[in-house]
């Protein structure tokens, strides 16, 4: 049985599953999905009737997915092939594009504090697109494209993806799934942080996303030990210390 | 033996300029490749890992340009970690070494670092020329070096590159007494820029001949910039702001006016499409135009700047265009030779309508009798379409289509589109270059190994089903040289079957597919001119595997003659058999 994502859940309360993050980016979408898309769901065995076609030889099955967009190509890594200083550009135009109808439309998109000056962004330069993500212990740095995330939640899905499976280039019935990382919760063996333009590297999750991509320069996930002295959760900005990474 | 004393020959040598027509006649005869070698000014190494500098400044002593290509193809889509390799710096360090005379160097997906800049402009006094595409590593510091060293400085052209942008002045750094500009790219920068160091530079080079600016250069300057440069024929348009005023406006319009030289038009990076109009008197003279950046630029105001062009022979655009609009370009535009159509919506999160589909392709197949490059992105396509683009434009010499969604059928009769590319290829006998997507079988292969005769390089994606396509294409193309696959069902059987191939060609490269570990060993084995290069990114599974499993699938494979042997800069997860 599919049980709803509870909408009213804050972000203090991201927790990862298991479930893979099939139309990552679509946390935003559940609602238009209609009754079948709850893709953003959690803890539940995902089926073959789940998983879209990439990577295999089946035509899209658009019916079974219940009014939801057939699988997109911009799941697959390096598809479409466009080179990345194109990619970028068009992830920045979209987001400005975006934000500048949301301000048209006059709606306030999630209830966190919004930057007040919201013109701002729509004639600022919303620089976001690929940034470089590190693990400790893994040689490859990796990059990820922060607009095609909408939540934090999201974007821990997919470096959970990026770092933890065994085949990375392909959505496939065979992949292992690995413990869960619950990078945000403070409670496995890695945590999430990042560097912003100052400088600083913090806690990923603290500030309202859109603070957050507007500020991140860099990913890193870290191990819990050396996390010491990095910001808490929920302490003053003017009591966090500035650390350098290893 | 030779009838003419040398020094005829080597002048009879030097109209013989393609570095592919230069290699033939070096084969003639030790007398000739003696002559040759002495002589060849230009040389091109389309893999920088297939020969060393040492070798080829024993045998090109001479040289004043070198272009050097690095990472794959495919290391442009992040399919190529970014340590891999493509290292510039050994090269100018044994250039500088050797005293070469090095006039231009051109780096195509290589990793550049401040350092090298700052050795290339202090190594050679006479260097003219730095072309940079799709290169990263390094800073604005390491143009500063270049602006401020490189006395005889022509041309600084920055295409796609990831350069980290230290907001510094090194627009400042050209001296007061660098008026030998011809050429000026930066387009690529993220950062501010020096306006006023800028319009000083352009003020003080009467050969500027191509501009092309980046995001932080706005409309006012523009306009100063273009009037100080009327004799500019290709411009690339940084910023172009929300509604300018009148007065701005006006004075763009008459600054424009006077580039009666212009014929190259790109950029448009932020753009209120109210100022395109300024353009309007131009448009007629343009034969080139990029608008593929302009995602601003949409509808009517596209279509009534197209519509003045009607010289146009390249042509780069978004797919807003629409099939409306691609109809306006084949009515309009006659002279067109490449058209590339780039997606505007890539997460698919719009159900964009307006995009375009078979019907535009086919429309300018049958309205631009010289079309001879085509990138098209879309999101249907059918048979019927590619066939009839087959029967408009038997010309073209190189083809690439990218459906969206992997897989994809013809979207009216739900088949496999192999009857579709494989009317392409039979009727385009010139073709060098494919690009295949959508659903495809072995079939497609079949024919591209029976028909494409000059096919040089191939990209598949998602497409086949057996070895069997594989090998039909090893064994038809005979002019293969770029074979590039990634998530198709092709394993070592196909790989196996004629190993000696690859030695006549530049590369393959496979990922995602069937190709196993032991595979690669074998295909090592007795292949001393191969570097095969395996490249394995979950570093986690394989510290956890005490004795290797050769049927481990081979998450990306790399393969290329040389004649250097194995490579000692690869990174730790790039295994060399």
């Amino acid at each position: 049985m599919i049980t709803e994502l509870e909408m009213g859940k804050g972000e203090s309360e991201l927790e990862l599953g298991l479930g893979l993050s099939l139309g990552g980016g679509t946390a935003a979408k559940i609602g238009k999905s209609g009754g079948g898309g709850a893709w953003g769901e959690r803890g539940r065995l995902l089926t073959a009737k789940d998983f879209p076609s990439v990577g295999s030889k089946r035509a899209a099955d658009s019916a079974s997915h219940a009014g939801s967009s057939p699988p997109r190509s911009s799941q697959v890594v390096g598809w479409p092939p466009i080179g990345s200083h194109r990619m970028n550009s068009l992830v920045n135009n979209q987001a400005t594009k975006s934000a500048r109808e949301e301000e048209e439309a006059g709606k306030k998109k999630v209830k966190d504090d919004e930057p007040k000056d919201v013109t701002k962004k729509v004639n600022g330069k919303v620089q976001v697109g690929f940034i470089k993500v590190n693990m400790d212990g893994v040689a490859i740095g990796r990059k990820v494209d922060l607009n095609a995330h909408s939540s934090y939640e999201n974007l821990a899905q997919t470096l959970e993806d990026m770092f933890f499976r065994t085949n990375p280039g392909t959505v496939g019935l065979t992949s292992q799934f690995t413990k869960p990382l619950r990078l945000l919760d403070g409670s496995s063996e890695f945590v999430l942080t990042y560097e912003d333009k100052e400088g600083d590297w913090m806690l990923v999750g603290d500030v309202p996303w859109r603070m957050f991509i507007n500020s991140v320069k860099r990913l890193r996930v870290m191990k819990t030990s050396e996390a010491n002295g990095l910001a808490a959760r929920n302490q003053e900005p003017n009591e966090r210390q500035r650390k350098q990474p290893v | 033996m030779n009838y003419f004393p040398d020094e005829v020959i080597e002048h009879v040598f030097d109209f013989v300029v393609s570095h592919r027509d230069r290699n033939s006649i070096s084969l003639v005869c030790k007398s000739w490749h003696k002559i040759e070698r002495l002589s060849r000014k230009e040389v091109f190494i389309g893999n920088c890992y297939a020969i060393n500098p040492e070798r080829l400044i024993g045998r090109f002593p001479c040289l004043k340009s070198l272009t050097l290509k690095g990472k794959p193809h495919f290391a442009d889509f992040n399919l190529v970690p970014h340590e891999w390799g493509g290292f510039v710096l050994p090269w100018i360090e044994a250039l500088a070494r050797s005293r070469v005379g090095l006039e231009e160097l051109r780096l195509k997906r290589m990793v550049v670092t401040d350092e090298s800049l700052e050795l290339l402009s202090r190594s050679f006094a006479n260097f003219k020329s730095l072309v940079l595409v799709s290169c990263e590593g390094f800073t604005t510091d390491g143009l500063a070096s270049i602006a401020a060293n490189c006395r005889q400085l022509r041309e600084l052209d920055l295409q796609e590159n990831e350069i980290d942008d230290h907001r510094g002045q090194w627009l400042n750094c050209f001296p007061d007494s660098c008026t030998t500009l011809i050429s000026l790219n930066f387009a690529c920068l993220k950062g501010e820029t020096n306006v006023a160091a800028l319009e000083r530079l352009v003020a003080r080079s009467p050969n500027l001949k191509s501009l092309k600016l980046n995001r932080a250069v706005p409309l006012d300057a523009l306009a100063r910039l273009m009037s100080c440069a009327p004799q500019l024929v290709d411009l690339g348009v940084g910023s172009y702001e929300n509604e300018p005023d009148p007065e701005s406006f006006a004075k763009l319009m008459t600054a424009i006016e006077k580039c009666m030289s212009l014929r190259s038009l790109s950029g448009f990076l932020e753009v209120a499409p109210l100022c395109l109009p300024a353009f309007y008197p131009i448009c007629q003279n343009l034969i080139s135009l990029n608008l593929s950046y302009a995602a601003e630029i949409q509808g009517n105001h596209l279509i009534k700047l197209i519509q003045l062009c009607k010289r146009l022979q390249r042509l780069w655009i978004l797919d807003s265009i629409g099939d409306k609009g691609l109809a306006v370009v084949a009515a309009t535009c006659k002279e067109l030779q490449e058209l590339r159509v780039f997606p505007s919506d890539v997460h698919g999160e719009e159900d964009n309508n307006a995009a375009v589909t078979e019907v535009g392709l086919v429309a300018i197949s049958a309205g631009c009798p010289k079309l001879h490059s085509i990138l098209y992105f879309c999101k249907q396509m059918t048979n019927a379409a590619l066939i009839a683009v087959a029967k408009n434009c038997p010309n073209f010499i190189r083809f690439r289509l990218c459906i969206l969604e992997p897989h994809k059928p013809d979207h009216i009769t739900s088949q496999s589109l192999d009857e579709g590319f494989g009317a392409i290829v039979q009727a385009c006998k010139g073709l060098r270059r494919l690009s295949v997507s959508g659903l495809l079988t072995d079939q497609v292969f079949l024919y591209i190994g029976m028909y494409a005769e000059q096919l040089e390089m191939l990209s598949i994606a998602f497409a086949g089903d057996t070895d069997k396509g594989m090998l039909y294409v090893l064994n038809g193309c005979k002019k293969m040289r770029k074979l590039e696959i990634r998530d198709s069902p092709f394993g070592n059987a196909a790989l196996l079957a004629d190993v000696g191939r690859y030695e006549t060609m530049r590369s393959l490269w496979m990922s995602s597919c069937e190709v196993t570990l032991g595979g690669c060993k074998r295909l090592a084995q007795n292949s001393p001119r191969l570097n095969v290069e395996i490249i394995n990114e979950n570093e986690n599974n394989r510290m956890e595997q005490n004795e290797e499993d050769e049927r481990e699938k081979v998450d990306k494979l790399y393969l290329y003659r040389t004649v250097v042997g194995t490579r000692k800069d690869a990174p730790p997860y790039v295994r060399i058999l």
